[in-house]
């Protein structure tokens, strides 16, 4: 019991990914109305469209119109990530980070050595390149790689060949790159994160009560977002790449972190480290 | 910019040095081989209403709604190790397209890959080509038609033709014939083929399809009407006439050899 | 006309030779193909479906059908099939083949509540021995019945009929084909005297015109169907008239498709009739010598139980088939009211194609076909309406020659050869024969070595009578036989209730578990065609046998053994002592009572101790004809080694007996597995084309030019009923037959016409092709064909599932308003093949009084969307 209140954001996180996926599931399968789709284009309950913002943009980038229900969709994700992070949907929906959350585990236990350091910038170069690349192709160039949507696709629609994104995905994050697939590469990521700047939903930090003893770096992801300064002068971890996973607020021992609402500024930045 | 360590004129300038810009190289060039590589041959028949293949392919954001609203199951998303992964088709052989009235799969679809309002005898979701006449029971005398019967356009899409069967000298071919026309590329009739393998296949349209030479009308189509008001402003130079001679003196060389005594 | 033997093959090598020459088949593949049939044995057979009767060759190796061929010196189909022909060689191996005895048990005991569990033969037959002899020793041989088919091997139909009625004396022994051909019997036999088709096949390669009368040919009757279409391709005066109540296959290859109201048919042939009398196309010379004119009462009925609405006032319900002669200008004067313009408006014909269809038969200078099956027989007025095509036929003295005639068509393999030859009809004995002749019943008394007095001269229950006793009790023993009857029946629900329901026993032998398996309390795993010994007639009276091929799977047996074995637990002290039979009322006989002929059986030599298997089975003359026998050619037979003799040849032998010099000659044993069938009569080794006809028909002296020599029903009344009897000896009638109404029409409750049929893909109740997974796959399930407007107006679309319903009951069926069939308004059309659509739950069991066979092709019937 304690355990899982200790763990409590973790808990609600898996249920959020393992639940979406569910309703997703039943939609197809039972023909339960909730959700329909998958993360590319969707609909609620039959009606709201939803749609992945990116993919949108890839489409546009390919030189192709993109209806008016994907362009509505688009701008309800839009909004909504707008509103409670752009990148709560890496760590409150996205497939993949489970997986990624499972690689970070074995590396924490085995260490493994040599790994490329891709800066984790580069992800905004890819989320550049897929629409530069869309262009060029013509078709929506990181739709048709993406091992988000492919592995979202193959547990809603049959398990195929397409799960080989977990072990890929595994091996990529534990052997290959330092930051892993999520931090340092996924162009979605990426994309959500600038969705995310300014997003108003964000961990507020007290930092009067903080001991400096280092667990949130240590837990977190991106662990750029959370230089001290820039957090105790806002009073709330910023920028865009925090994925509110709220692994902060339940490590800290001194309950310096808590979910709150930002207040909107003007000139809010991205919060960024050196790699 | 406030306090952060790593400014966007930094990051900018950082992204054009040497080994960024060899990394967005080479992960490009991987990226967009990865992509090429799903192309393939364009084999699949899609849902009803589907755009032509390039603009299919670039709009369909593989959401499978089209998958789910199928009450027949019909349609399937490609799967990873298949070409164009993630875009819906099917295999006629295994569920074909029931050519529901209503066309839920396009009205599921939310990005106009499928177009709206598509009506289903509309649909051209492939073409049936006959194409094994030594293995099709119908050619070699027997009544199966199974293929003609099974067609929910029977007599639009696939007619039946008669022909005398001189092997047996009292009996007749009756030969399944597909109208390019009608043929919706449902499936029906590969579906119900009898053989083990069957006779009649869907194929993609562009795989299947014939075209007519813009130079010939079939002169049985239209009444033969004599144009009257043909005039001055018609009998000019055609626009894209240039000069040509080169090309006849080129024509007179090649013939020097024959010409020789 | 027939293209002799030797001609055939010379073409046939002439065609293979080119095939081989211009058919590239790469060495290799060929060597492939030759390594797979190494071992294969082929034998020639007959196909298991239709009444069409193609040959095919067989393939066995290891025990196995591999494969099966059209036989190229078949004449009916010389070599091709259709599909459901082609998979013949599949039929048998469903995974669900039904291999050991299941009987209802519970606690170890017989128990008709209880499940289904697999039992010895022994304990089967012990078990339906004791029920059936416990409903016969106390209601005596009318409470017991077998429910029989035409798809019977001709064997096996000629036992079932000499158990039940020289064995157990009951004449409660009814075919499938009651529901099937009993119309055309019926018309047959009051116009001609004798059953079946005069003409044949070959018909159609010399005709001018072909008229299909409610049959779909193209779907039901495919091979025939495809000499009909090379006789329009190669012989451009060839004209083709569809007459149906809906839209259908065999429209594509009509000049004209005629879609009329349903019942209406018998206003058409009306109509056509006085057409031809005013155009004054009637053949006078042939009508004067070869024809009377006859007519009969019209307040019939319509076969419905006694106290149905439909029933009352009609006075002349039993005396259905009664009839009289009457005069030319009394015929004339009959057909008055049928104008064109009052058929155009009861039939929703146009007038013009009512027209064309009556100059067709008209016209002197143009032989005509008429083909018809289920639209004509199952029809209330099924035997009417048969009367009648042969009044147009006979009056433009069409009929019975090379090209011209009226040509029933079966729908079974058997319904001719089996049901109508042998008689395993409750009224019939072999060879057209009937139990309330005496005379008949005293030749077959002789032929079947039977003490006088031991056959019933009481009409046993036909089909739908036998299901109405089963609901009332009065019959307590069932036993079905290569039918599915609780798929078939119309109204099948009251008759599912009744089997599970009632105090009886029930038993079903076949091949698969079917929904009459399922309603039974006894299963017999049952052998297949090819799994025994056997021989069918086709609808040209060809006779066809075959070889056994292949072992049964399992324990299951053939219908033959089933009988004979059966028979074993029967003394003759239990069964020829006497025995009530309510309502008997006969010459020679007690009210009530078939006598007591142990005596006479003594006197003959019988020991009452004796059983039944021995005194009409196995006799010292049977037994004679041994096993082995060259004429196997090595096939087995399991049959003659169980029993110790060729049982095939010993009954076929007994029962041509009884056609021999009678009309029905039929060849030896052994000549028909030298031939490719022959058609009856068979005298001096010729077959018969067309009978009545001098120069083809034996029993046709020189000079008689036609002779109509049936001899049933030809002393009737002059005038009226009453009138005083004349003799028709030779002669064919044209009765009058007005219009009538059908017994049930569409109203503001149940607004739409539901015809029922058959699709080319499945044959009968699908029990056999719905386990070939192509064809399964070919045509899945039954769809409820309807016209677009009837469903936009019901608010239910293409593919959707409904619920079709009528008073008697409802089915979910997909609805198909583009498919196949193409109903007018007003009416939908569901095959009946598929048991998960049991359309029968909705027909009427309404029949046609003087046949008894049902109308499964009008009932009233709505469409609700669920």
């Amino acid at each position: 019991m304690s355990w899982i209140l200790a763990h409590r954001y973790l808990v609600l996180r898996r249920l959020s990914q393992a639940g979406i996926l569910l309703l997703f599931w039943l939609g197809a399968h039972m023909h339960l109305g909730w959700l329909t789709g998958n993360l590319s284009s969707s609909r609620v309950f039959r009606t709201v469209p939803l749609s992945d913002p990116y993919a949108a943009l890839q489409v546009l980038a390919s030189g192709h119109l993109i209806s008016s229900t994907v362009l509505i969709g688009a701008a309800v994700v839009v909004l909504f990530y707008w509103f409670v992070g752009g990148r709560s949907f890496c760590s409150w929906v996205c497939p993949v980070n489970p997986v990624a959350d499972l690689g970070r585990v074995i590396k924490r236990r085995f260490h493994p050595h040599g790994q490329l350091a891709v800066a984790r910038e580069a992800r905004y170069g890819f989320m550049l390149l897929g629409l530069v690349l869309s262009a060029v192709l013509g078709v929506a160039a990181f739709e048709w790689i993406s091992p988000v949507s492919m592995l979202h696709r193959e547990i809603i629609f049959g398990a195929g060949l397409g799960l080989l994104v977990i072990p890929w995905i595994l091996a990529l994050d534990v052997l290959v790159l330092r930051h892993g697939w999520c931090g340092s590469l996924c162009p979605l990521g990426a994309f959500y994160a600038l969705i995310g700047r300014a997003s108003l939903l964000r961990p507020a930090f007290a930092a009067e009560r903080c001991d400096h003893c280092g667990d949130c770096v240590r837990v977190c992801p991106e662990p750029q977002v959370l230089h001290f300064d820039r957090i105790a002068a806002a009073g709330f971890v910023g920028g865009g790449e925090c994925t509110n996973c709220a692994r902060c607020i339940e490590v800290c021992p001194q309950e310096v972190f808590s979910f709150n609402v930002r207040p909107i500024r003007a000139g809010d930045e991205p919060a960024t480290t050196e790699i | 910019m406030s306090d952060s360590g790593f400014s966007r004129r930094e990051f900018l300038a950082g992204a054009f040095r040497g080994r960024n810009l060899a990394l967005a190289g080479t992960g490009g060039a991987v990226w967009a081989q990865l992509v090429e590589g799903q192309r393939g041959p364009i084999l699949r028949r899609r849902p009803p209403g589907a755009r032509a293949e390039p603009e299919f392919l670039a709009t369909c954001t593989k959401c499978g709604q089209c998958v789910e609203a199928c009450p027949y199951d019909t349609l399937e998303l490609a799967t990873a190790g298949q070409e164009s992964l993630g875009t819906p088709s099917f295999e006629p052989r295994k569920i074909p397209c029931h050519m529901c009235p209503d066309v839920p799969c396009v009205a599921a679809c939310p990005s106009g890959s499928l177009v709206p309002d598509t009506a289903i005898e509309d649909a051209r979701m492939g073409l049936a080509v006959l194409s094994d006449q030594e293995t099709c029971l119908a050619f070699q005398g027997l009544r199966c038609e199974v293929c003609y019967r099974a067609c929910p356009l029977i007599g639009q899409a696939i007619q039946l033709e008669f022909r005398p069967q001189e092997r047996t000298g009292k009996h007749a071919f009756f030969l399944p014939v597909v109208n390019s026309n009608a043929c919706t590329g449902c499936g029906m009739c590969e579906h119900s083929c009898v053989l083990e393998e069957a006779a009649i296949k869907v194929l993609p349209r562009d795989l299947a399809q014939g075209k007519l030479g813009s130079n010939y009308r079939f002169g049985w189509e239209e009444e033969p009407t004599i144009s009257r008001d043909f005039g001055p402003s018609d009998a000019v130079q055609p626009e894209a006439w240039q000069d040509n001679t080169s090309k006849v003196l080129d024509a007179l060389d090649e013939l020097e050899e024959t010409t020789t005594p | 006309m027939e293209q002799t033997r030797r001609s055939f093959l010379k073409t046939a090598v002439a065609a293979s030779a080119a095939t081989s020459m211009g058919m590239l088949v790469p060495a290799e593949a060929q060597a492939k193909a030759k390594a797979l049939e190494a071992g294969w044995k082929w034998d020639k057979s007959v196909c298991r479906f239709c009444g069409v009767g193609c040959g095919i060759m067989m393939a066995t190796k290891k025990g196995r059908v591999v494969a099966v061929k059209g036989d190229p010196e078949s004449p009916v189909n010389r070599g091709i099939n259709c599909i459901k022909g082609y998979f013949n060689a599949k039929i048998m191996y469903g995974e669900d083949r039904l291999t050991r005895p299941l009987l209802r048990k519970k606690d170890g005991k017989y128990d008709k509540q209880g499940k289904f569990t697999p039992v010895s033969w022994e304990e089967a037959f012990d078990v339906m021995a004791a029920k059936f002899k416990e409903a016969y020793e106390e209601s005596g041989p009318s409470s017991v019945s077998i429910f029989g088919s035409g798809q019977y091997t001709i064997d096996e139909g000629y036992a079932a009929a000499k158990f039940m009625k020289a064995g157990v004396r009951s004449n409660n022994l009814d075919p499938n084909a009651r529901h099937c051909m009993a119309s055309a019997v019926a018309g047959f036999i009051q116009t001609f005297g004798i059953d079946e088709p005069p003409g044949c096949y070959d018909d159609i390669e010399v005709t001018d015109a072909v008229v299909s009368w409610g049959a779909n040919m193209a779907e039901c009757h495919p091979i025939l169907w495809s000499r009909v279409t090379d006789r329009k391709l190669t012989h451009k005066k060839t004209k083709v008239i569809n007459l149906t109540t809906f839209g259908n296959r065999s429209g594509d290859l009509a000049d004209l498709e005629i879609v009329f109201k349903p019942q209406t048919d018998l206003a058409i042939m009306n109509f056509i009739a006085k057409h031809m009398i005013e155009k004054d196309a009637v053949n006078h010379d042939f009508v004067k010598k070869h024809c009377i004119f006859a007519t009969g009462p019209t307040d019939i009925g319509y076969g419905l139980p006694a106290d149905h609405p439909r029933e009352q006032g009609q006075t002349m319900r039993n005396k259905a088939g009664a009839h009289w002669a009457i005069s030319f200008e009394e015929f004339k004067q009959k057909l008055e009211p049928y104008t064109v313009e009052y058929v155009s408006e009861l039939s929703g014909v146009p007038k013009e194609e009512l027209l064309e269809l009556a100059d067709l038969y008209a016209d002197p200078e143009r032989k005509v076909v008429s083909f018809w099956t289920m639209g004509f027989n199952q029809h209330s007025r099924g035997t009417w309406v048969n009367e009648q095509i042969y009044m147009i036929h006979l009056l433009a003295g069409k009929i019975s020659t090379p090209g011209a005639g009226a040509f029933s068509l079966t729908g079974q393999p058997s319904a001719c050869g089996t049901a109508r030859e042998v008689g395993t009809f409750a009224h019939r004995l072999p060879s057209d024969m009937v139990v309330f002749n005496p005379g008949h019943r005293a030749k077959s008394e002789k032929l079947w070595k039977l003490p006088a007095g031991t056959l019933n001269p009481k009409v046993g229950t036909h089909a739908v009578a036998m299901m109405r006793a089963l609901r009332a009790g009065t019959v307590r023993f069932f036993w079905a036989m290569v039918t599915n009857p609780f798929q078939d029946f119309a109204n099948a629900s009251e008759w599912i209730r009744a089997a599970r329901e009632g105090d009886n026993f029930i038993v079903v032998s076949d091949c698969y578990p079917t929904v009459s398996a399922k309603v039974a309390d006894l299963i017999l795993p049952t052998a297949m065609i090819y799994e025994k010994w056997g021989a069918y007639g086709n609808a040209e009276r060809r006779t066809q046998h075959w070889r056994q091929q292949v072992k049964a799977p399992g324990e299951a047996e053939g219908d033959l053994w089933q009988i004979l074995e059966f028979a074993k637990r029967f003394k003759l002290k239990e069964v020829w002592g006497e025995q009530p039979i309510p309502g008997l009322k006969a010459d020679g006989f007690e009210d009530g009572k078939l006598p007591d002929v142990l005596a006479g059986a003594k006197a003959m030599g019988y020991d009452p101790e004796q059983t039944l298997y021995e005194v009409l089975f196995a006799t010292d003359e049977m037994k004679k004809v041994a096993w082995p026998d060259p004429i196997a050619e090595g096939h087995p037979n399991d049959m003659a080694e169980h029993f110790g003799f060729f049982v095939h040849k010993a009954l076929w032998e007994e029962y041509r007996q009884f056609g021999l010099g009678n009309g029905h000659d039929l060849a030896d044993f052994d000549t028909y597995h030298r031939v490719r069938g022959l058609r009856w009569p068979v005298v001096n080794g010729r077959e018969t084309q067309w009978r009545f006809k001098e120069g083809y028909d034996p029993y046709v002296k020189p000079g008689e030019g036609f002779n109509f020599y049936g001899k049933a029903l030809k002393k009737i009344p002059q005038g009226s009923l009453k009138g005083e009897k004349i003799d028709l000896a030779g002669k064919a009638k044209i009765f009058f037959r007005p219009y009538a109404e059908p017994a049930e029409s569409p109203d503001a409750e149940y607004d739409l016409w539901l015809c029922t049929g058959r699709v080319l893909e499945h044959w009968h109740s699908g029990s056999m092709t719905k386990r070939v997974e192509e064809l399964n796959r070919a045509v899945p399930y039954a769809v409820c064909f309807m016209h677009a407007e009837d469903a936009k107006e019901r608010g239910v679309a293409r593919n959707e599932e409904v619920i079709l319903e009528s008073r008697r009951g409802k089915v979910k069926v997909r609805v198909e308003t583009q498919g196949r069939n193409r109903p007018p308004r007003g009416l939908v059309f569901v095959p009946w093949f598929d048991e998960n659509v049991l359309i029968n739950k909705l027909t009427l069991d309404a029949t046609c009084p003087i046949s008894k066979e049902t109308d499964y092709k009008k009932c009233a019937a709505r469409v609700r969307k669920i």
